[in-house]
Formats: C-alpha cells, sequence, structure tokens
C-alpha cells in the first residue's frame, strides 16, 4: 500500500470513528458519575462547604489562603488558578479554546457566561501577545481564562473568576504553588489571578499592568 | 478541588470507552472507575499533559476488567471478549464498524482509538499506555489491517450475525 492510499485509508477510518462516537461528546453526564459512590458525595459535601466557605472567606476583610478553617476543602484562587496554569500552559496543540484571532467572540462569549464586561489587558508593552482563552469550569460557576506568550513560548495566564455579591475587594497579594508565581486581587465584580513560571520582579510588573488596564 | 480540572475531560473518556467498550453501561463504568482513581491519585500527576494522564489511567483501569473478567468468566471468555453490538445502533455501517472493533484485540483496538478518534500523537499513545514507540506504530497497523478486513466484510462466525 503506498503512502497516500494509507493516508486516505486512516482519513476514512477517522472520519467514520467520529461519524459514530462524536454524539457521546455532547451526551449529557450521567449524575451517577458524580455520586454513586462514597468518594463523589465528598464532592458534593465539598460543594456546599465550598459555598460557605467562600461566602465567610470573602467576607473576611483579609482573605489569606489557607487562612480559615471552614474554606479547608476549598482551593483559594491562586491555588486554583496556579493549577489551571499548570494544565493548559504546557498544552502545545490545544492551550486555548477560542484563538486570539476571533478577541471580539471570545470576550463577548466570556463575558456573556460570567455575567460581566470582562476586558483583555493587552500586554505587548511587556512583550506579551494574547493566545486566546478557555471557559472552565469553577467552584462557583464558570471561570474564563486568558492565555498569553512571549517571543520565547514562555506563557502567562489570567485567571477570572466572578466574585460574590457585596465580597471585599483585596489588594494585590502574591503566592507560589510549586514553580508558579501568582498575582491576586478581588475586585466589586471578580478575583483576578496573573499566573506564570516567571521571576516575582517580572510578574510583579506585569500584573500592575493588568491591574491598571482593568482597574481604571 | 482537583475534579474541576479533570471535569473538561469527562466527554472525551467518554467517547473513547464507548467505542473501546461498546455498549452504554460497561464504558460508563469504565469512564467512572477512571474518574474515581483519577482524584484518589490526582497527587501523583506532574504538571504536563493531564489528558494523556486521564488515558493512561483509563488504560490501567481497562486492562484491570478484563483481567478480572478473564478470571471469573473463565469459560465464558469469548463470548465476553466479544461484546455484544449495540442495541441502539442504527444502520448497518454503524453495526459493522462497531462489530469490527469488537473483533480486533484489545490492546491493538486501544491503539487504533487513541490515534484514530482521539488524535494522539505516537507519543501521547506511548505514555498513555506505557508502551515503546514502535509498539504502538505495529500495533496500530496490526490493527488497522484487521479492522479493515473485519469491515470489508470477512465473514462473520456464526454467532455474531446480526438477524435483522
Amino acid at each position: 500500500m503506498t503512502s497516500f492510499d494509507d493516508e486516505r485509508d486512516l482519513a476514512e477510518l477517522k472520519a467514520r470513528l467520529h461519524g459514530q462516537f462524536d454524539p457521546v461528546l455532547t451526551e449529557p453526564i450521567p449524575a451517577r458519575m458524580y455520586l454513586r459512590h462514597p468518594a463523589w458525595l465528598d464532592y458534593a459535601r465539598a460543594a456546599i462547604l465550598v459555598t460557605l466557605g467562600v461566602a465567610i472567606g470573602l467576607a473576611l476583610p483579609l482573605l489569606e489562603p489557607r487562612s480559615a478553617p471552614v474554606v479547608a476543602t476549598y482551593s483559594p484562587l491562586p491555588v486554583r488558578a496556579a493549577r489551571a496554569h499548570l494544565v493548559y500552559a504546557p498544552e502545545v496543540r490545544h492551550p486555548v479554546e477560542v484563538d486570539a484571532k476571533e478577541q471580539d467572540h471570545l470576550v463577548k462569549w466570556l463575558s456573556k457566561r460570567l455575567d460581566v464586561a470582562l476586558t483583555v489587558p493587552v500586554l505587548a508593552r511587556e512583550g506579551f501577545e494574547l493566545l486566546g482563552g478557555r471557559l472552565l469550569p469553577g467552584p462557583e460557576g464558570p471561570v474564563a481564562q486568558f492565555m498569553y506568550q512571549d517571543a520565547s513560548g514562555k506563557r502567562l495566564t489570567l485567571y477570572v473568576s466572578r466574585s460574590r455579591k457585596g465580597a471585599n475587594v483585596t489588594a494585590f497579594r502574591f503566592a507560589r504553588e510549586g514553580n508558579v508565581s501568582v498575582f491576586y486581587w478581588v475586585d466589586r465584580d471578580c478575583g483576578y489571578a496573573l499566573s506564570g513560571e516567571v521571576d516575582k520582579p517580572t510578574l510583579s510588573r506585569i500584573a500592575s499592568s493588568v491591574y491598571r488596564q482593568i482597574e481604571p | 478541588m482537583d475534579f474541576e480540572l479533570i471535569v473538561p475531560y469527562i466527554p472525551n473518556l467518554r467517547r473513547y470507552a464507548r467505542a473501546l467498550v461498546g455498549d452504554r453501561d460497561g464504558a460508563d463504568d469504565l469512564v467512572q472507575d477512571t474518574l474515581e482513581r483519577a482524584v484518589r491519585k490526582f497527587h501523583l500527576w506532574r504538571p504536563g499533559d493531564l489528558r494523556a494522564w486521564l488515558f493512561s489511567i483509563m488504560h490501567n483501569v481497562f486492562v484491570n476488567q478484563l483481567k478480572s473478567r478473564k478470571t471469573a468468566l473463565h469459560v465464558e471468555i469469548d463470548e465476553e471478549m466479544i461484546a455484544a453490538p449495540m442495541p441502539t445502533a442504527t444502520g448497518s455501517d454503524v453495526l459493522d464498524l462497531q462489530r469490527a472493533l469488537d473483533r480486533i484485540a484489545p490492546e491493538q483496538r486501544e491503539v487504533v482509538l487513541l490515534v484514530a478518534l482521539e488524535d494522539m500523537t505516537y507519543a501521547d499513545v506511548s505514555r498513555a499506555l506505557g508502551i515503546p514507540i514502535g509498539t504502538v506504530m505495529s500495533r496500530l497497523s496490526r490493527g488497522r489491517e484487521k479492522l479493515r478486513r473485519a469491515m470489508d466484510g470477512e465473514p462473520a462466525q456464526a454467532g455474531l450475525r446480526v438477524v435483522q
């Protein structure tokens, strides 16, 4: 068999497999996948604690990661942001869901899902271009992640989740999760976290720029 | 909560499991066991390709299921290994594809599906299944060859014929 035939044959197989099995992708996920076993029940309980924890945590004037025992089952904003960074930043083929080429659509879509008008900061002066963004599930609802990349391929992610009504605004804070540095803050509408495997002064400079663009 | 990070991959895990196992309930059991194990072992995940890691867990669960089935149902192994065609399937083409998949060896079926359905590179498959790239390539080519012959109407065994 020639390599051309072989490729055509593989393409045909792919098409048939996708034709038959792609409908599974959009089937609703059965509830038992979350709830059949105790491990999953723990998650349901955790979700309730998360809601409580977030309400109480955000009501505290100073939101420190892992400070209040009641938020023990809930990963704080910088931790969630750093983990999301670690999952998606190394992705070679699918770093983002919507490419920066469709920036208008991206911003509209994520703004609609988060129910808040989002601003995408421009970081060209800091040497980073927008790659695009994606929607992620968060403990309280949808979360947006924007990804940036510099000329050397280094990536930063900006994680944006809605804050609760009446949440206290927090100042700029720094956290480190493994190799990932995170600057984060909470304003009236949203919590923001900028993550990257870069040194603290650099990230601080970029985070200040993000902050200035988002909080005019 | 680490579960949040895994959720986006559930649809892909389900699609792959459906093709691998054949019937909906068996496939969803496989996904369920995979998710539980992933949550338990999440601390072992090292930043990198989460998708490949999840598929490697599914592979281990799948292999264990095959093994336990083998010991539990020693006598019925042939019938068990050749899963029944999906009763909900429509059209003969669909049945043929599912049936053909069911008839290739599980380790070849895994490679064929990861490459042709999940669009993984040989390196991804090698990581997910814990086998050398050379083995990925040989299983892929043998699996595809068998699949092609099965779909091209190599006579089915009497017990497998679908009565319509």
